[in-house]
This record gives structure tokens, sequence and C-alpha cells, in this order.
């Protein structure tokens, strides 16, 4: 079986779950190889994604590659390419991932489609178009397929293998050291999961009426271990920071719980979240257009809807 | 400096998108054309240095005719001249397709700086910043949400999962915005009636030295096999709060087994 190439997202050492996903997809297609790009790839990590189906872990860890961002990571995967022939190279739909496959697809003459929710076993890309009311089925046609997964799209699947692990030393051209990472700004996020991979969002809008009224929104999010989102409306009014906007020009979610309060539904929000598979809309007018995706809806206003939710919750728990 | 925007014109950010069946490409005519929203900040930008430190900002576009129309709001910003790559044969170009075409548009132009949005919100890709810087060899800052130039040297703080990396390089550099890095302005009524008299140089590929087999629907790297509409979802329930809406949504979630 061929060789599927898996661009492991990683922080430092932390994964995110999409690297799972990925290795999942890649089974479908070959044989799992996964690359780490930098510092972090400890036996924990190796392990981890030797369960889900990793046979080979290649860890490129140099100052080339944490001190200067996206383009090392191209030219290694470009360089890859040629090397392994792998049947397809898998990468996560996030800044760096796609922009790692953008540059490799000019550089190695190769196709790529982005924001794949799903890979069948002859290559065959699913996509979710115009924030997800049209399903795409497309191929690379040329080249190797680099192929960019949205997170949380495919169910990552155990599948237990031995993962080596190969260290790897590839030349890095002074052409992709022209830009250097001078500062690495972590900005506390917190103990809720991360927006664009978590199992359930729980999200406000115009409704919420301030950032103070974002408290309660937060302790329904806290009693499901839910990430938090925000709707255009509530960003732009600085009611709550930008990276937690979910839409058109924000993030695109798609968990298996979405909890819309006071967020009216407009084509911009709904956008960001219309894959979710299970929808709960908060809103008090009953002619918001977020109501066509609800699963179960109700029309109220959210502050006692809300704290009344998070109480039962707590009291089932 | 000499920075370049370039901008792209897509259906109205609140209207319905649709594919066209014969194509499998963007239904252009079902929508309004607008100026892409996230190109607006990086006008802005691109204004906002050249107010601080002089020069000229050239507005770039690829599209058909009525693109037009996007490549004069832009300048109506506040720009001084325009170009527009317009030929039918570029039609249905891939993004490899038309990152070659945009790298010929601004090659030997000795722009500093060539700005992006971060996205279209058509395509939504992200990709064609880091394929212009590819195909250039220029230094690639994207999805910058604070530039600052100073000199020949660019300080930029680029958005991650985890907060933000502060980045320096030389100029020149392909750079992306991203929507927090300013306000964009309203055209004023000068810079519209402006606008109509800044140049605008119209380039065909054959003008860029394109060859046409690397472009258009042809020449594109992926092919769509079919597309649908994805149904409608099921109309769920929906109840009026009485009282007991919060516990009737708890009873909802413990059912369907989330909690």
């Amino acid at each position: 079986m061929c060789d599927v190439l898996v661009l492991a997202e990683h922080h430092e050492s932390e994964i995110r779950k999409v690297t799972f996903e990925l290795i999942t997809a890649a089974r479908a297609l070959g044989t799992p190889v996964v690359l780490w790009l930098g510092t972090g790839c400890g036996d924990a990590a190796v392990a981890a994604m030797g369960g889900f189906g990793a046979t080979k872990i290649l860890v490129a860890d140099s100052t080339d590659v944490s001190d200067h961002p996206v383009v090392p990571g191209a030219e290694i995967v470009a360089s890859l390419i040629e090397s392994m022939q792998p049947a397809a190279v898998l990468v996560a739909s996030s800044a760096d991932g796609k922009e790692i496959a953008a540059r490799s697809a000019i550089k190695s003459g190769c196709g790529i489609i982005t924001d794949a929710v799903e890979i069948a076993s002859d290559g065959t890309v699913t996509q979710s178009i115009f924030g997800g009311s049209t399903v795409v089925h497309s191929r690379v046609t040329h080249g190797t397929p680099l192929i960019t997964v949205r997170p949380n799209s495919i169910t990552a699947s155990q599948s237990a293998a031995t993962a080596v692990v190969e260290n790897i030393t590839i030349a890095i051209s002074d052409a992709a050291k022209l830009v250097s990472v001078t500062n690495r700004n972590v900005v506390e996020k917190g103990a809720r999961p991360e927006l664009a991979e978590a199992d359930v969002v729980v999200s406000g809008g115009r409704g919420v009426g301030g950032a103070e009224g974002f408290g309660v929104i937060e302790a329904l999010a806290d009693s499901l271990n839910a990430a938090v989102g925000a709707s255009r409306a509530a960003t732009d009014a600085g009611w709550y920071p930008h990276q937690f906007q979910v839409g058109q020009t924000g993030k695109t979610v798609s968990p298996s719980l979405y909890i819309a309060n006071g967020i009216s539904g407009a084509i911009q929000h709904r956008a960001g979240m219309q894959t979710s598979k299970v929808v709960i809309v908060v809103n008090k007018d009953a002619e918001a257009p977020i109501f066509e995706l609800a699963d179960y809806g109700v029309v109220g206003d959210l502050f006692t809807v809300v704290p009344q939710l998070t109480e039962e919750i707590a009291k089932r728990k | 400096m000499k920075i370049a925007v370039c901008v792209k014109q897509v259906p109205d950010t609140w209207a319905e998108k649709k594919l066209k069946a014969d194509t499998s490409t963007l239904d252009r005519e079902s929508a309004d054309g607008v100026l892409n929203e996230l190109d607006e900040y990086a006008v802005e930008q691109a204004l906002q240095l050249v107010e601080a430190n002089g020069g000229e900002v050239v507005i770039v576009t690829m599209g058909p005719e009525r693109a037009a129309e996007t490549l004069r709001k832009a300048i109506s910003m506040g720009a001084d001249a325009g170009i527009h790559v317009l030929d039918n044969n570029l039609a249905g170009s891939d993004a490899i397709a038309t990152s070659a075409v945009l790298a010929k548009a601004l090659e030997g132009r000795d722009f500093d700086l060539i700005l992006f949005g971060s996205e279209s919100t058509d395509a939504r890709m992200s990709v064609i910043p880091a394929m212009v810087a590819e195909r250039l060899g220029l230094a690639q800052v994207t999805f910058a949400q604070k530039v600052n130039v100073d000199g020949s040297t660019l300080i930029a703080e680029r958005v991650t999962d985890y907060g933000f990396d502060t980045l320096t390089t030389s100029l020149p550099a392909v750079v992306s915005v991203v929507e927090k890095i300013n306000e964009p302005r309203y055209p004023s009524f000068k810079g519209i009636m402006a606008a109509k008299k800044k140049p605008v140089e119209i380039l065909t590929a054959a003008d860029l030295g394109l060859d046409p087999s690397v472009v258009g629907a042809g020449a594109a790297w992926s092919a769509v096999a079919d597309f649908a509409a994805r149904p409608p979802k099921p109309a769920g329930v929906v109840i009026t709060d009485e009282g007991a809406g919060g516990t009737s949504i708890a009873d909802y979630l413990t059912t369907s087994k989330f909690i």
C-alpha cells in the first residue's frame, strides 16, 4: 500500500485532535506516515498517533523550522512528496496547514483541495461550501493530491499500530528563512476547549446585550465543557474577543452540539455553524431565521432560559 | 513606498450563493458583486501606510468585466491607480492558475508591499497570498493583525491558534491582513469622483506573457465531479418559554444523550 503523508497539527507537545482525524482519513487511502514539524514529539505523542494507525513519525525538528513560519514546512513537504511519492498529503485546515499545502502545491506541481469534510478511499473529496448549503465532490487531477481537512468533520477511530520514529534532516533554503519569528505570544485561553475543535459550542449574539451578558453564556458553556462562540454583531460591538467569532469572516465550527443564544442567524453567522450536528436555539424573536436550523428551539428571554438550563444541567450531572 | 493591494469581486456577503450547473463554478450573476469584505482591510492598511510613509497604492484585480466596479470602489477609498486583468480565457481558473496570473501582474513593478485580505468570502481557501509569495520568492507574512513598517523593516503580528506570533522581515513582502487590524474607511464623495479619473491598466493573459494552457477552467489541477444543494434540515421543535424553557432544553439534551 502507498504511504499517505499526514502533517501533524500541534502546539509544542500538545497534539490537536484533528491530527487523529487526519490519520484516520489517511488509513482509507493507504499507510499513514506522519510528519511532525518542530519540537514536542515525545513518547506520549508517538504512542497516541500510533493508536490511530500511524506507522511512522518523521520528525523535522530544527531551528530552521521553529524560527521561520510556513515556508520551511512547505519545503520539507515538497521534498517528501518527491522522495516518498505518497498517495496523498493530508493537512489540517488551519492557517499553517493551508499555507504549507498551498506552497507545496506550487513547488511540487500538485493540485490542492481545501476544507474537505470527508475523503473516500478512491480519493474523492467532499466539501461543504457556501456555509454548508452546497455539498461538492471533487478530485485532484494533477500530481499528488494535497488535501486540507476541516477539524471535527471526520470521526477519529482507533486502529493500533506501532509507530516508528525517524528524525529527518532536510536542507532549508535561505529563501525559506526571509521571515523570522521574534516572539510567540500565548494568549491564555483558560480551561475551555479550542473553538474549532470543540464538541460543544455555546454562542451569544446581539441578544446578549453587552459584554457583561456573556457571563450567562460562559456559565452554560462551562457546565457542558464547551467552547464559547460569538456572532459578528457581538464581536464587532466589542462584547467578546474577535478570535471567538463564528461565521463567514470568523471561525467555521462543526460541533456535535451548537447552542445559539440571542443570535438572529444571518447568512454571515450560519456560514460558520450550519454543519453542526445538533442545533439548539434560544431567541426572543420567534421570526429569527436561526430557528430554521434548530433541532430544538425556545422562544424566550435568554437571561431566564439560559441560567435555568445551566442549573438543570448541574442538577442532572 | 509602493503598495499593491489585490482585491476580488465576490457575491454579496449576505446573499445566498450557488454553483452553476454547467461549469460547477460560482454563479456570479445570481447575486450582486461586491468588494470582498476582508480586502477592504487590506486597502485601509495600504492607505494608512502610505499616509505615514508617503508613496502610492495600486489596486490589482483579476475578474470579468463587471469586476471593474469593484476595482473603482477600492480605488475610491483613496488609492492612486488600478490594474485589471481581464480575459475571458481566465474564467474558471483555480487557485493555482489565479496565483500565476496575479504573480505575473505584480512582478517587475517594484512593489515594496503586496497586500491581501486573509480570505475571500466566497471560496474561503486563504491560499492565494502564500501561493503568490511562493511564485515571486518574496517574504510571506499572513493573517496579520498588526503591521508596522520602519524603513525597510516590517514587523507584524500573525494570528495563531494560541495567540499571535511577532514576525520580522525585510521589504519587499507579501502580507495578508485579518479584520481586526483596522476599521476600513468609507469612500468619500470626493474619493468616488476622483476614482473615476484614476488610471486603470487593463491587461490580458497574453499581455502578461502567460501561456494560455496554464490558465482557465481547462488548466485546473482539481475537478468537480458533482455537487448538490444540501437537503434542508427537517424542521425541529420550537416552543415558547412559559417558565420552563431551560428545563425543556435540558430534557432534550438528556434524551439526545448530551447530558
